[in-house]
């Protein structure tokens, strides 16, 4: 099961519909905890993403790059970097190739992780983006070494991803201006971990409609 | 909300276009739309001093560029980091070839952005240093200082950076004034109205009517207690009891003071307390030697005030002393 990179650039025209739909949902999670203003700074970076993919071909990976440098330029915040980097390493992980399979996919995300891994210090547990995106790499290599096909290999990854999301809420955040409210952040989800669950699960979906 | 503004999701860009054209005898616009710097940057002869840091906090950050003070300045959005990319441009634009000293406040997000730009400054052939400051004593406890929040004393850190690099020191010199400006720092703040990002329309957390919050943060972060509202002499003495016993500051010792306005309450007010915080300081032998009290670094239409008290030793008074002319802190 694959499905081609040209048509793939579907996955990141999906991001940016989904996060421009669940805007003010992020800011009212972020509005909890945090400053109210995560669905905004989203919104303001995936929207001029969207608006620069307009203007020329692309490709997915070609896509990704314009997403992740746009992050990185535009949106400053933690989720700048943070979510630049990622979509630098789907990028990375899929330049050159027609077909994306599961093993590519996999590698994506894997470089994708690496990238959050080496500019953030969070672990899984800080309650972050993190729980969500780990338990959600970690579903789809155990998928792909089972020998599972892409489409279920993306259902068990989106499924993790959801459970991991869910499981910040009762985590006491231990990273980020969240952290400063010690056990007053338990009992609300966290806003990084919902918008890297909303990112994952289009992504699932888009690609799981292309495999046919 | 009765805001004046023009669109909620543009005031950066519409406060910035304000501020270039009131300002031009001081501050000049780059390439880079998220950055202003000093007119005469870069200052031949002299390490760069920048600093940035989310928007909300006027005057801070942009308006403490200017002689003997900072060079450039990356903004953000409200309460959000800079972006890399506007960090990187304001070290390019303060850069005049002896190093650039990079002086912010301790948040999640600044701290990854000055850490990417650094990589890339780097790889231009600019040498960069950093001072995170981390003067908020109600943030964290004093086992975890690099937990702690910068806020209001950032301004005496740039004031110490800013003029220890218009005497023509070496970066390392410049960057060991301004940390030890900010080790010898301690604020703390007392909010009483909450604040609303225009772009967001409604506020992010409450104060009660009748009580105050001790400890909040400059974005509202939690304080340390919520409690009913008292006089401002009891609120002067509630601040100096933390940060007092937290450096410690002692019988003959001489301190600079900053007493900022959180936003929206009136200098009138903050005059009132500060009549106490100097009264309580000269019955402990703790001489005031500079004062600073007015709206130095607000939070939005946030109510409240934030107390700074910086040690001095000969180095950081002879920084402080010295003349500077920014738009939000003139010395004459």
């Amino acid at each position: 099961m694959t499905f081609t990179n040209k048509a793939g650039v579907k996955l990141v025209t999906g991001l940016v519909a989904t996060i421009q739909q669940n805007k003010d949902f992020l800011s009212e999670v972020d509005g909890k905890i945090g400053d109210g203003d995560h669905g905004i700074n989203m919104n303001k970076g995936f929207t001029l993403c969207g608006e620069r993919l307009a203007e020329g071909e692309h490709d997915m990976s070609s896509a990704f790059m314009v997403l992740s440098e746009t992050l990185m330029d535009d949106i400053g915040g933690s989720m700048g970097p943070l979510y630049s980097v990622f979509f630098e390493g789907l990028s990375t992980q899929s330049e050159g190739k027609a077909e994306i399979d599961a093993e590519t996919f996999l590698a994506m995300l894997e470089e994708g992780l690496a990238g959050i891994q080496d500019i953030g210090s969070a672990k899984v547990g800080d309650k972050t983006l993190l729980d969500t995106l780990c338990p959600a790499v970690e579903a789809m290599r155990t998928a792909v070494e089972q020998g599972k096909d892409f489409a279920a290999a993306l259902d068990e990854m989106d499924a993790a991803a959801k459970a991991g999301w869910q499981s910040t809420e009762n985590m006491v955040a231990k990273i980020g201006r969240a952290s400063r409210l010690g056990e007053r952040s338990r009992g609300v989800l966290d806003a990084g971990a919902t918008s890297c669950w909303l990112i994952l699960d289009s992504m699932a979906k888009t690609a799981k409609e292309l495999l046919g | 909300m009765n805001r004046i503004v023009n669109n909620p999701d543009f005031v950066v860009e519409d406060m910035l276009k304000g501020f270039l054209k009131a300002n031009k005898e001081l501050v000049a616009p780059t390439e880079n739309s998220r950055v202003v710097k000093y007119v005469n940057a870069p200052v031949e002869g002299k390490v760069g001093v920048v600093t940035g840091g989310g928007s909300g906090h006027k005057p801070a950050f942009i308006g403490y560029i200017g002689r003997n003070m900072c060079d450039a300045v990356a903004v953000g959005e409200i309460f959000s980091s800079p972006t890399a990319a506007a960090f990187l441009d304001a070290i390019k634009a303060a850069d005049a070839g002896k190093g650039v000293a990079v002086l912010y406040g301790n948040y999640a997000g600044d701290n990854m952005n000055v850490k990417m730009a650094m990589r890339k400054a780097k790889a231009a052939g600019i040498e960069v240093k950093t001072v995170v400051a981390n003067d908020d004593c109600a943030s964290a406890g004093k086992d975890e200082l690099e937990k702690r929040r910068g806020v209001a004393g950032e301004v005496l850190m740039w004031k110490v950076g800013g003029a220890k690099a218009a005497m023509g020191a070496s970066l390392d010199e410049v960057i060991a004034a301004a940390q030890k400006a900010i080790n010898n720092t301690r604020s703390i703040g007392i909010g009483t109205a909450p604040c609303t990002i225009p772009a967001v329309g409604h506020p992010n957390f409450s104060i009660e009517d009748g009580k105050m919050e001790v400890g909040i943060g400059h974005h509202g972060e939690p304080g340390v207690e919520v409690r009913d509202i008292v006089p401002a002499s009891e609120m002067a003495k509630i601040m100096l009891d933390r940060i007092l016993p937290d450096l410690p500051f002692e019988s003959g010792d001489e301190v600079a003071i900053v007493l900022s306005g959180l936003g929206a309450t009136p200098v009138m007010e903050q005059y009132i307390v500060y009549d106490t915080v100097e009264e309580i300081l000269a019955q402990k032998g703790i001489k005031v030697h500079k004062a600073y009290v007015g709206n130095y670094f607000t939070s939005l239409e946030m109510m409240g005030v934030t107390l700074t008290v910086m040690k001095l030793d000969e180095e950081l008074k002879a920084c402080i002393d010295m003349q500077a002319d920014s738009v939000a802190l003139k010395q004459l």
